[in-house]
């Protein structure tokens, strides 16, 4: 698959014919519902799109940027400030909070935004006891708002900003501000100048991820009955039948998306990241004030307890309560999940790895243009683009059937390539490439062509290159790009439902099995489950990421 | 890694093959079920007729738009015999697509009442879900209520809750309300609910009983199962139901339902299986399950069920629930409920 890519000194004739075919292929599950969505806004059903630019599109726009705008800088705020605090700080617990901060990570923003919901709403146990208390709970904010919504989904989404910014850090932070203060710099001028713009690309392209994860949401945007363009799109398609008006907002939301990032793009054009091994071993941490430390202590126990601990006490209580529902078939649910995360993460780490080469090797406009939009897919409502690449699929398989019984006669077997797991895979492709991809572009951008033209000088080129010098500098890009993508399969569930094969019942079905009627906290316990499996990888991560640094 | 890569390319090879013949079998014997119809519910049903009949049933759950699009796709060479789902919308939709075949049965005939099927027989009702009034016994005395449209009254300002217009069920009630009264009149009953609104609407129907038993609001429309479900876990709440518009068209009813896929590979085997579902027993199980009323007007429902009373029910076929849905979903767009 990627012998092209590991040796392509040795190949130079036929590299990049076959490195651009190479990335079509790679990006074709992605790309594929995107054709979709574009082929669908190009025949607009008129009456159907009057009355939405009408009555939906003014509300929706609105509360889509307001969300995506909120989510992004809170959770950008304090992914950022935890993770300058965890790896370049000493305060009390730091080492504790280092690993445990990334943990909410495993948590489904559809699961916290029903616990959020039925824990804090009015008729939630905190209301009701205030009530009894006090005789009155009107002083509470209400949890089902704009902030709300902002505020839960950036405690579901702030771990991506965090894991991804504590890479940078770890690997370049230390150093570079004790460099920048030699030279002269205070800390503050030191951290602002400095280690802030070498962390850019990473912090980028966390909350790149966080925006696209709050674009797609549907799970929790609906508890709160927040109306973005994902529930207008599922309105469209299930309320009035429209599946074109529904893939013609899906094809605007993508617009939106395509303009922040070339805005993102831009702005950051031209700069070089030229530095650097994770030499910040010997740099020492920077010692805060007593005042600081307990801020610093209090602020990462609070996000802590907020996103992870009562979350999951309230999941815990609730499967306690309907204990009854757990059997033998749970063993079967979790070792599935087990198997298409980790078979997922396998396959995307691999694809991501083999496109970041490529885009290194041969980044021309048209390579990068390919690789931007099959990282699109992330945005893409899990509903929708399960049913763009699972329509395609069987129309694939149909073809090939029809191909096989002119071939073959009646006695041609039948063809169901929709329901296997290979289908189940090339839908996680289209839509968490971007999550593998982006950590493993960043980190690749740190391994300069100085560090290729060392090695060469020194004998070492192709394969050997990419063996001994480049993978142990991607080590930790590599991890992480595998842990994100682990754990978001383990969550994701429209395209889950709709391509596993029968019987591969996971654990975010059964989510589905039991929010399909209503029945929030029997979720819980398949929902706990989630989170726990989830949470192996994600320790295993930064404790592993802890020993590197 | 090149090394690596180099011993792992012919087992990857070898298991990406393996998973894309497992797609390739010989046409299987047993039914295939596309459901919306979650799997406790479904499950034990199949299980009682594969010990019945023999009979062996794979099935695949998700929500029924994906799998109405599945289908679409598969055409001729869907594996699927019987979509079964939980909004007669939804299968008029199917019907609508041509996914569904006509099936002629006498049994079925006999069993579902006309207004609980399809016309032309593409599709049948195996449960009633009706969608009525809620209210707290503490506030509000039966005798204040009565119609759907009254809830838009004077008297309910700032008291009345809503599950969120985004679920069929609420998109199918306006739909027969604009059957019953046509859009104007429609148009101006969803306003004033709108503008009695305690909360923001909510996301499911359990939510609102709990805000109406807390104080939040007075009144609501649910599903009654789900009332069933409440109250068996917490039988202390005080809540009770109304039958609404008893002396009008009565409670609007929708269906849980199935039918036949236009090119089910086993259509004989599937006709059967709905025969089944529509006999007493069978009917007994799918309805009590989730606390339903049982589509054939034969059997008794649950006793927790029985114990809320007879009501009326709205004789309008539910196929106009989804011949409409799109114009109420607009409606409701046009009334600003969310």
């Amino acid at each position: 698959m990627s012998a092209e890519v590991v040796q392509p000194e040795t190949r130079r004739a036929w590299r990049d014919p076959l490195s651009v075919v190479l990335a079509v292929v790679l990006c074709l599950p992605a790309l594929v519902p995107l054709l979709v969505i574009a082929h669908a806004t190009l025949s607009p059903e008129a009456e159907v799109w009057a009355h939405l630019s009408r009555y939906v599109l003014p509300e929706v726009t609105i509360n889509t940027l307001k969300l995506v705008i909120g989510v992004a800088l809170l959770s950008g705020i304090v992914g950022t400030l935890l993770a300058w605090l965890t790896s370049i700080c000493e305060f009390p617990g730091r080492r504790f909070f280092d690993w445990a901060l990334l943990l909410p990570l495993a948590i489904p923003t559809y699961v916290l935004a029903f616990v959020a919901v039925g824990f804090l709403d009015f008729a939630g146990p905190l209301q009701s006891w205030l009530r009894e208390v006090t005789g009155s709970s009107a002083w509470v904010p209400k949890i089902r708002s704009t902030g709300g919504v902002i505020v839960v989904l950036s405690l579901a989404l702030y771990p991506y900003v965090y894991l991804l910014a504590r890479t940078a850090f770890l690997t370049q932070g230390r150093r570079a501000l004790e460099a920048a203060q030699t030279l002269g710099l205070g800390r503050a001028a030191a951290t602002w100048k400095v280690a802030l713009p070498m962390a850019r690309p990473w912090i980028a392209a966390g909350i790149a991820l966080v925006c696209m994860e709050t674009l797609a949401d549907f799970g929790a945007v609906a508890v709160f009955n927040y109306n973005t363009f994902t529930t207008a799109i599922y309105r469209a398609w299930f309320g009035m039948f429209s599946v074109s008006a529904a893939l013609e907002l899906a094809g605007v939301l993508l617009l939106f998306v395509i303009a922040a990032f070339a805005l993102e793009r831009s702005s950051r054009a031209g700069a070089r990241f030229v530095s650097s091994r994770d030499m910040s071993r010997q740099a020492a941490r920077l010692q805060l004030g007593p005042a600081a430390r307990w801020g610093a202590f209090a602020g990462a126990a609070l996000v802590l307890a907020l996103a992870l601990v009562l979350p999951l006490l309230q999941l815990l209580i609730w499967s306690f309560e309907n204990i009854g529902d757990i059997d033998s078939r749970y063993w079967g649910f979790i070792a599935r999940s087990l198997v298409l995360a980790g078979s997922a993460a396998v396959v995307i780490v691999i694809a991501s790895l083999a496109l970041a080469y490529i885009e290194r090797r041969r980044s021309t406009a048209s390579i990068r243009v390919l690789v931007r939009l099959a990282t699109l897919g992330y945005a893409i409502p899990g509903t929708v683009l399960a049913v763009g690449i699972a329509v395609p699929l069987v129309l694939l398989n149909n073809q090939l059937q029809n191909w096989l019984r002119a071939w073959m006669g009646e006695s041609a077997p039948v063809l169901l390539l929709q329901s296997t797991l290979l289908a189940v895979l090339i839908s996680y492709l289209a839509r968490f490439l971007t999550v593998g991809f982006n950590p493993v572009e960043s980190g690749l951008q740190r391994v300069t062509r100085n560090i290729d033209e060392a090695a060469a000088s020194l004998g070492v080129v192709g394969g050997d290159l990419i063996r001994k010098v480049h993978v142990p500098l991607l080590r930790t890009s590599l991890a992480t790009a595998a842990t994100l993508v682990f754990v978001d399969v383990m969550k994701e569930m429209p395209i889950t439902l709709i391509t596993r094969p029968p019987g591969w019942d996971t654990l975010a079905v059964r989510v589905w099995e039991m929010t399909s009627e209503g029945e929030w906290e029997r979720a819980a316990l398949p929902a706990v489950a989630i989170v726990l499996v989830g949470l192996i990888p994600a320790a295993l991560l930064t404790r592993r990421g802890a020993h590197v640094a | 890694m090149a090394v690596r890569f180099g011993v792992f390319a012919p087992v990857v090879g070898a298991l990406v093959l393996a998973m894309g013949l497992a797609g390739c079998a010989k046409q299987p014997s047993e039914l295939v079920v596309y459901s919306a119809r979650n799997e406790q519910l479904i499950k034990p049903i199949f299980d009682r007729y594969s010990a019945e009949s023999g009979e062996k049933i794979r099935f695949v759950t998700d929500d029924a738009g994906p799998l109405i699009e599945r289908l679409n796709a598969e055409g001729a060479n869907s594996q699927a015999d019987i979509l079964m789902t939980v909004d007669a919308g939804e299968l008029w939709h199917a019907a609508d697509l041509g996914l569904l075949q006509p099936v002629k049965s006498d049994v079925l005939e006999a069993n579902i009442p006309e207004s609980l099927r399809d016309p032309q027989g593409r599709w049948f009702g195996f449960s009633v879900r009706a969608r009525t009034i809620v209210y707290s016994t503490e506030r509000v005395k039966p005798e204040e209520l009565s119609d759907y449209a009254a809830l838009g009254g004077e008297r309910w300002k700032g008291k009345l809750c809503l599950r969120t217009s985004k679920k069929v069920y609420n998109q199918s009630l306006v739909a027969m309300l604009i059957a019953e009264f046509g859009e104007p009149k429609t148009e101006e009953i969803v306003r004033g609910w709108v503008a009695n609104l305690a909360a923001e609407p909510f996301s499911n129907d359990t939510l609102l009983m709990e805000a109406i038993a807390a104080g939040q609001c007075d009144v609501g429309l649910v599903n009654t199962y789900y009332f069933g479900r409440l109250l068996r876990d917490k039988p202390d709440l005080p809540l009770k139901l109304f039958w609404a518009d008893q002396a009008g068209q009565g409670v609007h009813v929708n269906i849980s339902g199935a039918g036949v896929t236009a090119h089910s590979p086993r259509s004989e085997q599937a006709r059967k299986f709905l025969e089944w579902l529509s006999q007493p027993e069978a009917q007994a199980m799918f309805a009590g399950q989730n606390l339903e009323y049982p589509a054939s007007l034969e059997i008794e429902p649950d006793p927790i069920v029985k114990a809320w009373g007879d009501f009326k029910r709205s004789p309008m076929n539910v196929a106009q629930a989804g011949e409409l849905q799109a114009a109420a979903v607009k409606l409701m767009d046009r009334a600003g409920y969310r």
